[in-house]
């Protein structure tokens, strides 16, 4: 979240739109009623009407996938109705950037796609640059190559008739939502996003989310108390693992992966830091080698020297252009590459796309290691439906892990709270947390490679390994400080202009001091700030104060980066520093400092030439990008259908699906589109009473009992043309496989008329497995294709073909 | 403590049908999980039974202006004044506590059935196992102890709420103004009064399995006012009976499992 579950109280209209979130956030949608309390308009836009939508003032429906049309055609009534905010789009956007005269946009596809690697060269996706480095800007807004012209020369093919055509959503319905939203373009009003998976499973949801954050630019909606773009993340502290790097691509704080043609650490440095000419740009990311070395400092310890580089050479390296995605790492199982998996806490054979070949796959390990707290559908694939235990090769192991509550440590929130937790409980008998089992397992693999050697052995005998406390046991107090970061040498620092004195193995107080010349060490520079150099736990506080009145409570928890609860906090405030909002005073400028929330650093507004610097200050140019040149399918988000969908031919251009994904090409990856075989959109989804995979909670016979086996969710109108009754037993397929459940027959879908057909969606949930119950059902995923997104290959569970058939027998 | 008149609300608009008061139930009062099967509805069990003491009702529906709504209903005992199943109860085993709620004493519970059919909520379910009665008492040891119910702790969204009966009520009414519409009290009119009040977004009659206008059945007042009368003699030989219990084995732990333990 840009914001805090809080702050969503403080918001006029909040769009839930990707999210269910009543069922699966209710502690958002706590305060989401809060603001309902106040008067706002909850608006709730998916393909199916759910619990959230009942406590909605309205719901509207849309066909799954056609997400970035809805929100183009937003974007092409704000900018025509002229609601954007225009003092906000003018300062703090790039919308009146000059673009490369050579970059184009013709029949879905940008400048330089290149389509046999399906990939963009993004050479003109660039800005018209002065003599000095820094971007052409038209004020005015008038030049046909800026951004904002490009922008709604790009947009205006969403046209209300040509958006209800794809999206199967009515023209009123999306005028009622467009009007609605944009009301919001105003100083004294705040709009707000809440997404989560609905959004991130397609194979566009990346730029699903981006078009949203270009309406909350144009809306003047960023960096505003009730306002932002607030990903709601799941419990088992989905947030604290994405800080601490569980996505492939990254390391810890979102520094990146280096990869192979990256040999050394200046190469590195040199593609990672960004630059930027423009003296009012604080480019805060030109601080990345510190960071970066400070991380490579807590990993290596005085092993890491300036002269090795500080180890950077020990570092695994990704192979260029390659990617090591979760689908890509059953992809190569299944072609026998990778010989063994430690899957903790996780259950892949249920809730990984395609799990036909996920077992598959699993079948062609040496080795499986599983923690977890009870047995799952993973662990025990051996024995699993249609596998012949003698034919399985794989050494399986299944170590018991003590569960969330039976450890101490820290867990982070959706609003990026990191807030420290007391172990309620020891774990029964010889069951150990993960970092427990982790750290005795490298205690011997160091042993073994102390003894016996082996390849890149410098990297596992330098590691700075000294987790444990007196018992043996893993101090989580010592990897949370770790974590922070410490002096690795006595250091005078200049802070705000007094001298502060720091000895080897102090706490570093604040990213801010981090070094890039071995003298400090980070394991997260985000993180950096969450003990004082005394060792307070600021992650412990509990201080109930709110001096804004706007429930940003500073005194409660640590929150990153450097406690600021609304990011980008500066853009809440004119050119001068006026809160634009005097009704939410979420910052304000006194003529000498900030007060309010803890800024985006302590530079003056930008009004001040000189010393001022513009408010998206982790953006090398300093404003919110209109134009987003980072991303992998374009600088404009545009609609593409899912990879798999109802229609042969997109409706706005010749590119039917995202021009940039990777398609997985193996036998097991059976495609089937726009086919009479699989006439149905489906998509996926959790429910309240079940867990992810379900593996910790259908074991809970409480929960059983509410929601005992799999189901797939039929609309009337398409229960009547089947000859489904609710409750019975049915059959869904697709190209890839079969889920066997019962219908239950609902008015809460309703069919779609999409380019003038009509078009049926059904929706499943996924928590289902053979494991437990005995005779319940299994895995919904058998279903789905192995595809994701082309930024971060988040799986394409929310959009996929499928028929229904009645079962017997 | 003991003199405040509870009432609980059940704030049929903010709920979004979690079902946490309906494990929380179930938590508190130790009631085991009854083997299910999906049959084409989120609301599971079907209905209340002997071991789920409250239920959310999941229904579908169109009202007269054609507006569908998927309407929420936590269900249970709703602790009326003018409780029929108290009437109904030969044995004593139901009775009205001092805080305005309906106990049951399970271990006087004789398994008559005669609340089953008295009550005009549906509310007592008989378990054929233990030959007893079961239902809600308001987690009244929990109240007792200055603790909210299990149902109204596990409630995210305000919902549930509990307190005196004045301060609800004035809840309950302003609430309703603030929604406007059809939204209306229900609970106060009837039945001397329920101690669980609901606010409904639509009229009473639209809601699965809720009685427009509950009434004691003229058989329970008849039974209450005339025959009644007669079993408190064998309510003293069950007394007599219980004595001598005592001196043979000692004391016994009186309805251990109503009242729960801390």
């Amino acid at each position: 979240m840009t914001n805090h579950y809080i702050d969503l109280k403080n918001s006029d209209v909040i769009l839930i739109m990707g999210s269910n979130a009543a069922e699966h956030h209710p502690m958002a949608f706590k305060w989401i009623l809060r603001a309902k309390d106040a008067g706002a308009t909850i608006i709730h836009v998916d393909p199916r009407y759910t619990r959230t939508s009942a406590r909605c003032d309205y719901h509207v429906p849309l066909r799954s996938g056609t997400d970035i049309a809805f929100l183009g055609g937003m974007i092409n009534y704000i900018v025509n109705k002229d609601k954007y905010f225009h003092d906000y789009v003018i300062n703090y956007t790039n919308a009146s950037f000059l673009v490369n005269p050579e970059f184009t946009f013709n029949d879905g596809l940008f400048s330089g796609y290149d389509p046999e690697k399906r990939k963009y060269d993004k050479g003109t996706w660039t800005f018209q640059m002065d003599l000095n480095g820094i971007p052409l800007k038209d004020p005015t807004l008038q030049d046909p190559h800026c951004v904002f012209q490009l922008m709604k020369a790009h947009f205006s093919r969403y046209t209300l008739d040509k958006v209800s055509s794809i999206t199967g959503v009515s023209k009123d319905n999306l005028l009622k939502v467009y009007e609605a939203y944009s009301a919001t373009g105003v100083p004294d009003k705040a709009g707000t996003e809440c997404y989560a998976l609905g959004w991130t499973h397609h194979t566009t949801g990346s730029q699903i989310i981006r078009t949203m954050s270009m309406i909350q630019l144009l809306l003047g909606n960023m960096g505003i108390a009730g306002g932002g773009v607030n990903a709601l993340r799941g419990e088992p502290n989905v947030q604290g693992s994405t800080d601490h790097c569980i996505l492939y691509g990254n390391l810890p704080g979102y520094l990146k992966m280096p990869s192979a043609s990256l040999d050394t650490i200046e190469k590195y440095l040199e593609k990672y830091t960004p630059k930027c000419n423009d003296p009012q740009s604080a480019n805060y990311y030109q601080n990345y080698p510190n960071f970066f070395v400070s991380w490579l400092k807590s990993m290596y310890g005085d092993a890491a020297t300036p002269e090795n580089g500080f180890g950077y050479s020990w570092l695994p390296k990704m192979d260029d252009g390659k990617h090591y995605s979760l689908m890509h790492l059953f992809d190569k199982m299944y072609e026998g590459k990778v010989k063994g998996l430690f899957s903790y806490g996780t259950d892949p054979a249920v809730s990984s796309p395609n799990s036909g070949k996920v077992r598959k796959a699993l079948e062609k390990l040496d080795f499986l290691v599983s923690a977890n707290i009870f047995d799952n559908e993973t662990a025990s694939f051996w024995f699993g439906p249609g596998v012949d235990p003698k034919q399985v090769k794989t050494e399986c192991f299944l170590l018991p892990a003590a569960a969330t509550m039976e450890k101490e440590g820290s867990q982070s929130n959706s609003g990026r709270w990191v807030q420290w937790k007391y172990k309620a409980a020891n774990p029964p008998e010889d069951a150990l947390s993960c970092a427990d089992i982790q750290v005795r397992l490298m205690d011997a693999i160091r042993a073994l490679y102390a003894k016996e050697g082996g390849p890149n052995a410098e990297a596992i005998l330098n590691l700075k390994w000294d987790y444990k406390n007196h018992n043996g046991e893993v101090d989580v107090l010592k990897v949370a400080k770790q974590i922070n970061g410490h002096f690795t040498a006595d250091v005078e620092i200049d802070d705000k202009g007094v001298k502060k004195q720091f000895k080897k193995g102090d706490l570093v107080p604040t990213f801010g001091m981090l070094k890039s010349d071995g003298t400090t060490s980070s394991g997260n520079w985000i993180m950096s700030g969450s003990f004082d150099e005394k060792g307070l736990n600021k992650m412990a506080l509990r201080g109930k104060e709110d001096p804004t009145g706007l429930g940003l409570y500073p005194n409660w928890s640590f929150c990153w980066p450097v406690n600021r609860r609304v990011i980008y906090n500066r853009a809440s405030c004119d050119i001068n520093g006026k809160p634009y909002n005097p009704k939410r005073k979420l910052l304000a400028w006194t003529g000498e400092k900030w007060v309010g929330d803890v800024p985006d650093g302590p530079w003056p507004p930008q009004a001040d030439k000189e010393k001022g610097k513009y408010p998206f200050i982790m953006k090398a140019d300093g404003v919110g990008s209109l134009f987003g040149p980072g991303m992998v399918e374009g600088p404009f988000p545009e609609h593409y259908e899912p990879l798999e969908g109802p229609l042969a031919k997109n409706p706005l251009s010749n590119q039917l699906i995202n021009p940039t994904i990777e398609i997985f090409n193996s036998d097991l990856d059976k495609v089937a589109n726009a086919s009479e075989k699989f006439p149905y959109v489906c998509t996926t989804y959790s429910c309240t009473e079940h867990w992810c995979s379900g593996a910790l909670t259908r074991w809970q016979a409480w929960l059983l009992e509410m929601q005992p086996e799999l189901y797939v969710e039929v609309g009337e109108e398409l229960a009547k043309e089947l000859n489904i009754v609710n409750g019975e037993r049915v059959t869904v397929s697709s190209a890839r496989g079969d889920a066997k459940c019962i219908a239950m027959v609902t008015k809460r879908f309703k069919p779609f008329k999409v380019e003038g057909k009509t078009v049926h969606q059904v929706g499943m949930p996924f928590n289902y497995g053979w494991l437990y119950p005995e005779d319940g059902s299994d895995s919904t995923n058998f279903l789905t294709p192995t595809v994701g997104d082309a930024n971060t290959f988040c799986p394409e569970y929310k959009a996929f073909m499928v028929n229904v058939a009645r079962r017997r027998g | 403590m003991k003199d405040i008149e509870y009432i609980k609300l059940i704030d049929t608009t903010r709920c979004t049908a979690c079902r946490g008061c309906q494990v929380a139930c179930k938590q508190w009062n130790e009631m085991p999980a009854s083997k299910t099967s999906q049959f084409g509805s989120y609301q599971n069990p079907p209905d209340l039974q002997w071991n789920t003491w409250t239920l959310i009702r999941f229904q579908e529906h169109v009202n007269k202006d054609g507006d569908f709504k998927w309407l929420f209903r936590k269900d249970g005992c709703m602790h009326c004044t003018d409780a029929a199943c108290v009437k109904a109860c030969p044995s004593g085993a139901l009775f009205h506590t001092e805080i305005g709620t309906v106990g049951l004493n399970r271990d006087a519970c004789i398994g008559c059935k005669a609340c089953t059919s008295a009550c005009p909520f549906d509310i007592p379910k008989y378990n054929k196992e233990t030959e007893k009665v079961y239902k809600c008492d308001l987690c009244y040891s929990r109240l007792l102890a200055g603790k909210q119910p299990a149902c109204v702790l596990s409630c995210i969204t305000g919902a549930l709420t509990i307190g005196d009966k004045e301060t609800m009520m004035k809840k309950a009414y302003d609430r309703v103004e603030q929604l406007g519409g059809k939204a209306v009290v229900y609970g106060d009119k009837f039945v001397g009064g329920t101690h669980v009040i609901y606010i409904l977004a639509e009229t009473p009659a639209e809601y699965d399995k809720l009685p427009a206008n509950p009434k004691v059945p003229a058989s329970v007042v008849l039974w209450k006012n005339l025959f009644k009368p007669f079993t408190l003699i064998g309510m003293g030989a069950v007394a007599g009976m219980a004595a001598l219990h005592y001196l043979i084995k000692g004391p016994h732990k009186v309805h251990e499992k109503n009242e729960g333990g801390e």
